[in-house]
C-alpha cells in the first residue's frame, strides 16, 4: 500500500537524531567547517546514539532489529538538518559496516563487524571517487592485479574520501580482471598507502582525504563479493541515495532558516516575505525539497525490499544535483549580502549542497 | 511504513485504463485534435466501461484496505481509497489523451465540486451525472473571489445573472456547477455554487473557444440571463459565511481536484517521455542510469533530467491524493503537486519535441500535440503563480492581504 508514515521505531530514532542534530551539531558546524574536522566529542556522541552502526544487524550486535535503507535515510536526513558535513563524518564509517553486512563473507564479517558495535567503533571509509574530470564510477582508473604470491596489488588513487585520514579500515573500489571490485584495506598494515587531507568546497567537517595506493599488497581475502558487478552497481546507487538523503536534510535546514528570515527582515516598510519575488522563491524551495524527499524515499524503499532501485536512485540523484544545489543558492540569495557572510549558515549550505548530486561513494545507509 | 508505491490492488484498474488509452483514445487522438468541436462519439462506449470502473472504485472506498497493526502508529489506519484510485486511472487516461479524457461523459470536475459541499440529498440527485464547473468570468480569472455573477432568491428559486467563460465540457455536460454571489458587497463569504441543468433556458451558450491544445474538449462561454434554478440546487448551506471560512469551503474543492490535475500532467508527460525514449532507442541511443549524466550524450543527460522531474511530480501527486484519502489536511501538498506537475509537464513535452527535432515537431507524431495539450495543465485549476501564492502563504503564515 502507498504510505508515507514512518514506523514507531523510525519516528523515535528520527526524534532523537534530529534533537542531537539541532542542539549539538548545528552550533558546532561553523568551527568544524573551518577546522575540516568534526570534534571527537560529537563523533563519540553520535556513536553512542548508534549512528555508526545502523547497518549492523542485531544478530551481529547492531541496534536495529532489521537493517533498513529507509531508516538510514531518515536518520541521515535528520542529522544533516543539523549539519551536512558533520552528518557525513558521523555516518561515513558505518558505510563500511553496512557494505560488509550486505556483501561480506563470513570471515570478513567476523573479522570486522563486531568492532563497529563497540563503544568506540573503528574509523572506516568507503572510497570510490577519483581525482579527474568526467569521473565515472564504472570506468575506474584505480586497478588491482594478482600478485605472484597469490596476493592482490592495488595501484591508483581515491579522492575526497570522508574521514579518510584517520581511517583504520577502507573499502576501496578498483578494477580487477576488467570488473569493478571492492577491497578491504587495513590501513595499519598497508605498505605503500598514503592518506592526506584534501579539503574541498564543502562537507569540510567530514575531513575529506586523498588516498594514494602505490602497489599496496593485500591478502586474497581482502576481495569483497568476488567482483560481482551487480554488487558494485548497487553500492554506487546506494551511495547516491545516501547523498540525496543528506541533501534533503540540508535543504530542509535552508527552508526553515529562510522562512524565518524573510518574515523577520523588513525593507521598504514591510517584511520582505510580503513580496511575491521573495515568497515565490521560498515556495520553490519547498516544491523541490518535497520532490527530492519523495524520490529519495522511493529509491530507499525499493532498495531495502530487494527490488530494482538503480533507476529510482539515479532519478533522485538528478534532482539532488540540480534542485538541491539551487536550494543552496536560493538560501544565500534570500539573505542577500548577509547570506554571503559567515554570520549565517546559508553560505555553508550553499557549499555543502553542491556535493550531493555529484560526489560518488563515501556513504551508504 | 514508508512505501511510496501504487498498491497492487490498483494494478487491474491501471491496466484497464491503460488499455482504454491504447485502444480507444490514441487511435482517435489526432482526429479530434484536428476536428475541433466535433463530439467524439467513440467515448460513449468507453464511458460505460469507466462507469463500471468507478463502481469498483466506490467499492474500494467503502472497504478501504487497512495497514496491518504494528507497522505504523497504533490506532491509525492507512487508507488507499477513491482519490488514489482516481489519480492512477487518470494518469493512464491522460497518457492516452488529455483532451479526450476531459470530455469523457460523466467525468467532469464538476462532480468534485458537488462531492466537496453537497448534502446527502443533493448527492443523490446529482451524483454520477456529467457535471461541468463554471467559475471563471471575463473579469475574474485567478481571482475567483471577484466573481460578479449574482444569485437572488425569488420565491423557491434563485435567479442567476452573469457571464461564465472557459467552462470545460460546458456544451456537452448535463449539469453546470455555477459559482455566484448572494451579495456582491459581502465578499467571499457570499459565494456559493449552484447546479444548473444544461437545458435551462436561462443558460445561453455564447460560443466555443478555439484553443492551443486539448481541442477534443469543448470549452464553452455562457451568458446567464435570469436563469432560474430551484433553491435546493444551491450546494451546501445557503448561510452567508461571516468569515473567510465559507469561501474556504468552496475553495476546498481544489484540495481534491488539484492532485487530479497534477495526475493529468503526469500522464501526458509520460506519454512524451515514453515515445521519446522509443525514438531515441530507434536512433541508437541507450539511456544508462548507472553512469553519470555528464559522461553520456547530451540527449541522454537531458532525458534523465526530464524523467527525474517527472518522477517527482508523480510522487507528489500520489502523496496529495493519498492525503485526501486519509483526511489529512493537504492544501499545501495539493498545491505543491499541481505546481510541480504543471510546469514539469510543459517542460517535459516541449523538451521532448526538441529532443526529437523535426520528428517531434511534425504532425505525424503526437509529440507536438502533447506539448500543446500540456500547457493548459499549468493554467487551469489554478495557475502556476496561484499555486505559488498558496504554497508561500501556507509556509510563511501569510494572509491574502499580506502576500497578494
Amino acid at each position: 500500500m502507498f504510505d508515507l508514515r514512518p514506523t514507531d521505531e523510525q519516528r523515535m530514532l528520527v526524534d532523537t537524531v534530529r534533537d542531537f542534530a539541532l542542539r549539538a551539531c548545528r552550533p558546532a558546524a561553523l568551527a568544524a567547517d573551518a577546522a575540516c574536522e568534526t570534534p571527537a566529542a560529537l563523533l563519540a556522541a553520535a556513536d553512542e546514539l548508534g549512528l555508526g552502526a545502523l547497518g549492523v544487524p542485531e544478530s551481529l550486535g547492531g541496534v536495529l532489529e532489521h537493517r533498513s535503507t529507509v531508516t538510514g535515510v531518515l536518520a541521515a536526513e535528520a542529522l544533516a538538518e543539523g549539519d551536512m558535513g558533520i552528518a557525513l563524518a558521523c555516518l561515513a564509517p558505518g558505510a563500511v559496516a553496512t557494505a560488509l553486512g550486505l556483501w561480506g563473507d563470513a570471515d570478513q564479517q567476523a573479522a570486522h563487524l563486531p568492532a563497529f558495535t563497540e563503544a568506540r567503533p573503528p574509523a572506516a571509509a568507503l572510497a570510490i571517487a577519483e581525482h579527474h574530470v568526467l569521473f565515472d564510477p564504472f570506468a575506474l582508473r584505480t586497478r588491482a592485479r594478482r600478485g605472484a604470491g597469490g596476493d592482490l596489488v592495488l595501484r591508483g588513487s581515491k579522492a575526497l574520501v570522508p574521514r579518510g585520514v584517520d581511517a583504520d579500515l577502507l573499502l576501496v573500489a578498483a578494477v580487477l580482471d576488467e570488473a569493478p571490485s571492492l577491497f578491504l584495506v587495513e590501513t595499519a598494515s598497508a605498505r605503500g598507502l598514503s592518506l592526506t587531507a584534501e579539503p574541498a568546497m564543502g562537507v569540510r567537517a567530514a575531513a575529506t582525504a586523498r588516498l594514494e595506493f602505490d602497489d599496496v599488497s593485500l591478502p586474497a581475502g581482502a576481495l569483497v563479493a568476488d567482483s560481482d558487478p551487480q554488487v558494485y552497481r548497487e553500492l554506487v546507487a546506494l551511495a547516491r541515495i545516501a547523498w540525496s538523503a543528506l541533501a534533503v536534510g540540508a535543504a530542509q535546514a535552508v527552508l526553515s532558516y529562510v522562512s524565518a528570515y524573510v518574515n523577520e527582515r523588513t525593507a521598504f516598510g514591510e517584511p520582505i516575505s510580503n513580496r511575491q519575488s521573495v515568497a515565490f522563491m521560498v515556495a520553490d524551495v519547498a516544491i523541490e525539497l518535497e520532490s527530492l524527499r519523495l524520490a529519495t524515499y522511493r529509491a530507499a524503499r525499493l532498495a531495502e525490499t530487494g527490488q530494482d532501485f538503480i533507476r529510482p536512485a539515479s532519478l533522485a540523484r538528478s534532482l539532488a544535483a540540480r534542485h538541491a544545489t539551487a536550494i543552496g543558492s536560493t538560501g544565500v540569495q534570500l539573505l542577500g549580502g548577509h547570506g554571503y557572510t559567515k554570520e549565517h549558515p546559508v553560505e555553508r549550505w550553499y557549499r555543502d549542497l553542491r556535493a550531493a548530486g555529484m560526489l560518488e561513494g563515501g556513504l551508504i545507509l | 511504513m514508508i512505501n511510496p508505491e501504487v498498491p497492487a490492488k490498483l494494478d487491474t484498474l491501471v491496466y484497464q485504463a491503460h488499455m482504454a488509452a491504447v485502444h480507444v483514445l490514441r487511435p482517435i487522438s489526432r482526429r479530434y485534435d484536428t476536428a475541433e468541436h466535433e463530439y467524439p462519439v467513440e467515448l460513449d462506449t468507453l464511458a460505460e466501461l469507466v462507469a463500471q470502473a468507478n463502481a469498483q472504485q466506490a467499492g474500494l472506498n467503502t472497504t478501504p484496505e487497512v495497514e496491518p497493526s504494528g507497522s505504523a502508529r497504533s490506532g491509525e489506519e492507512n487508507v488507499n481509497g477513491r482519490n488514489l484510485a482516481s489519480l492512477v486511472g487518470l494518469i493512464e487516461m491522460c497518457w492516452g489523451d488529455v483532451g479526450l479524457m476531459l470530455t469523457m461523459p460523466r467525468q467532469g470536475l464538476g462532480q468534485a465540486a458537488i462531492h466537496a459541499v453537497a448534502t446527502p440529498e443533493q448527492l443523490r440527485r446529482f451524483g454520477g451525472r456529467w457535471a461541468a464547473m463554471a467559475i471563471t468570468e471575463p473579469e475574474a480569472g485567478s481571482d475567483s473571489a471577484a466573481i460578479r455573477t449574482t444569485a437572488v432568491l425569488d420565491g423557491d428559486e434563485y435567479v442567476l445573472n452573469g457571464e461564465k467563460i472557459y467552462v470545460t465540457s460546458g456544451d456537452r455536460a448535463e449539469l453546470i456547477v455555477v459559482w455566484a454571489t448572494l451579495d456582491r458587497s459581502a465578499g467571499r463569504g457570499a459565494i456559493k455554487s449552484f447546479v444548473v441543468e444544461r437545458d435551462n433556458p436561462g443558460l445561453k451558450l455564447d460560443r466555443l473557444e478555439h484553443k492551443l491544445g486539448i481541442r477534443a474538449s469543448d470549452t464553452a462561454n455562457f451568458v446567464l440571463e435570469n436563469c432560474r434554478v430551484p433553491k435546493e440546487n444551491l450546494l451546501g448551506s445557503p448561510e452567508l459565511a461571516t468569515t473567510r471560512e465559507g469561501f474556504a469551503g468552496v475553495m476546498q474543492t481544489f484540495d481534491n481536484t488539484r492532485p487530479m490535475v497534477a495526475g493529468m500532467a503526469v500522464g501526458v508527460a509520460r506519454a512524451a517521455l515514453d515515445r521519446t525514449r522509443e525514438l531515441l532507442e530507434e536512433a541508437g541511443v541507450t539511456i544508462e542510469y548507472d553512469r553519470p549524466a555528464a559522461t553520456q550524450t547530451a540527449a541522454v543527460a537531458d532525458f534523465i533530467r526530464l524523467e527525474a522531474d517527472w518522477e517527482a511530480s508523480r510522487l507528489l501527486a500520489l502523496r496529495a491524493a493519498w492525503m485526501s484519502d486519509n483526511r489529512l489536511p493537504n492544501k499545501l501538498a495539493a498545491s505543491i503537486a499541481k505546481a510541480k506537475a504543471g510546469r514539469v509537464a510543459t517542460e517535459v513535452t516541449l523538451r521532448c519535441v526538441e529532443l526529437c527535432g523535426t520528428v517531434g515537431y511534425a504532425e505525424d507524431e503526437l509529440l507536438e500535440k502533447w506539448a500543446r495539450d500540456a500547457k493548459i495543465l499549468d493554467i487551469f485549476e489554478g495557475t502556476q503563480q496561484i499555486q505559488q501564492l498558496v504554497i508561500a502563504r501556507e509556509l510563511l503564515g501569510k494572509s491574502s492581504s499580506e502576500l497578494r
